[in-house]
């Protein structure tokens, strides 16, 4: 099996906007690591991804929201077996713990995930994580910040596009851990005491946390894969 | 409707439920809550997960009713979380200045906007919400709960994990109403944000470990936590397919509650 590919960062902290195209990124981001898959796909020319024979296709029904949730837990796992496998400097002895168990629930997300698909299971995914300093506290805890975050929304957009009473029950055992994770995550990193559900996310007039569907919270996940994800056969 | 009502109605229906797990089969559910227009796409369905057809093995089964009645039912939840923090935030002296009291207040703004919420979305169905119970947080004079903050605090950790489990569990219900399914489940991640800090401001990790309520929680709190060192999820023993250990395991699935379990847990803050 092909281990996801951990890039390291240089630790110049490339900013980039979260809702570019990975095309895009990659152009002005310049870097030279990446392998075939990165090399082949940054050489098309035509920008829509959904045409791409190189993507990988998440499929349709509920086999695709699933294998659209097992592609977001490979990419937090990945995110956190490199943080605990290269702490950032600094790290405390309650963000380790916070950290090394934010790895094991991904993990355990991300095994489950692929067992429930069976062979219906894409296959491992190449992250890309060259926008992130692992040395830096403020760098990785910023990206773990944006992957619940999403995790979140991702999972509350997807659960009306699943057709199993089953599978959305699944999918809110993992949903609420992934909420309990973005707020420890915002409470140690956020300076203000109620970011752990701030304004910023938690809409004040309604008390709704946010939503996403698939197509943006792809486009987002993007910025941190270098497989490229094929969502278009994804319930809408 | 008194929720009263909707409580012993919800309580018969639970009992209807169990009937039908026994009885029927999942289709017949859907068809029962009027899930006609949700097909099950048995075809598509990954292989380790096909046989799910009995859900009586375990007792932590979602929460099932007429959308109205769950809804109901998740507006008299969020009208306890609403009172709680509005009586612990005008207690004097109660919650801390400075972090804690900033904590509560974004905590009590979110439960009250729910309440507004559920209220709206039940109207807006056709329905007339339920009214506000009578709550004793004291559950009888067992609890100190708003002249004591360890007290206060340790109450707001189970209203907030029992929060997540109710939604959870009660979301299956919801499946008919695109609408309504994502604004609860986007209240239930938000419930799970306040569990986690909660939990973390009392000293414990954010996420439930086995089925352990956690230093210093009251006895009483326990049936809170019952159910959650499940590891076998859709019919898939999580053990078996990972290397991550039990404890790890636990804490990364939280579990729905029955509304049986619920409504224990809820009763004893309602005055009858």
């Amino acid at each position: 099996m092909t281990k996801p590919k951990l890039i390291k960062a240089g630790g110049q902290g490339m900013p980039h906007p979260l809702y570019a195209s990975r095309r895009r990124f990659l152009a002005y981001a310049g870097f030279t690591v990446a392998g075939t898959t990165l090399l082949l796909s940054s050489c098309k020319d035509d920008d829509d991804d959904d045409d791409d024979p190189l993507a990988v296709n998440l499929g349709s029904g509920d086999v695709g929201i699933l294998n659209y949730a097992y592609a977001l837990e490979q990419l937090e796992a990945a995110f956190y077996t490199q943080v605990v496998a290269t702490p950032y400097s600094g790290i405390s002895s309650m963000e380790s713990q916070i950290m090394n168990d934010l790895k094991n629930h991904e993990v355990a997300h991300r095994d489950f995930l692929k067992a429930a698909l069976g062979s219906n299971a894409i296959q491992d995914l190449q992250v890309n994580f060259s926008s992130i300093d692992f040395n830096s506290r403020s760098s990785v805890l910023g990206a773990a910040k944006t992957f619940e975050d999403l995790g979140v929304a991702a999972y509350n957009g997807a659960g009306k596009l699943l057709q199993s009473a089953d599978y959305l029950l699944i999918a809110g055992k993992i949903v609420s851990v992934e909420a309990r994770h973005a707020a420890a995550i915002r409470s140690i990193l956020d300076s203000s005491a109620q970011s752990f559900a701030g304004d910023d996310v938690v809409t004040a007039s309604n008390g709704l946390d946010r939503a996403m569907v698939p197509a943006d919270v792809l486009q987002a996940a993007a910025d941190y894969l270098t497989t490229e994800l094929n969502g278009s056969n994804l319930p809408q | 409707m008194k929720i009263l009502n909707i409580l012993n109605k919800l309580n018969l229906e639970s009992t209807d439920t169990k009937r039908f797990n026994k009885a029927a089969s999942r289709r017949d559910l859907f068809k029962l809550f009027g899930e006609t227009g949700k097909t099950i796409a048995a075809a598509a369905v990954p292989v380790a997960l096909v046989s799910l057809a009995s859900k009586k093995a375990n007792a932590y089964v979602a929460l099932q009713g007429p959308l109205e009645d769950v809804l109901n039912f998740a507006l008299t939840l969020e009208y306890l979380e609403a009172e709680f923090y509005t009586l612990g935030l005008n207690a004097s002296g109660l919650i801390p200045n400075g972090d804690a009291t900033q904590i509560f207040q974004q905590i009590s703004k979110h439960e009250n906007a729910h309440v507004t919420f559920l209220q709206d979305t039940i109207s807006s169905l056709g329905t007339t919400p339920v009214s506000k119970p009578t709550f004793d947080f004291t559950a009888g004079g067992t609890f100190d709960a708003f002249g004591d903050y360890a007290t206060f605090l340790a109450l707001s950790q189970a209203f907030e994990d029992t929060g997540v489990r109710a939604y959870k569990g009660g979301a299956a219900s919801l499946m008919s109403n695109d609408a309504v399914l994502t604004a609860a489940l986007q209240i239930h991640s938000v419930e799970a944000r306040h569990a986690s800090e909660v939990r973390r401001l009392r000293g414990l990790k954010g996420w439930i470990t086995q089925d352990q309520r956690g230093t210093g929680m009251p006895a009483q709190t326990q049936a809170v936590y019952d159910g959650e060192q499940n590891t076998t999820h859709g019919g898939v023993n999580a053990t078996t397919v990972t290397s991550i250990g039990s404890d790890g395991l636990t804490e990364a699935f939280d579990e729905p509650l029955d509304m049986q379990s619920v409504l224990n847990i809820a009763n004893l803050f309602i005055v009858p």
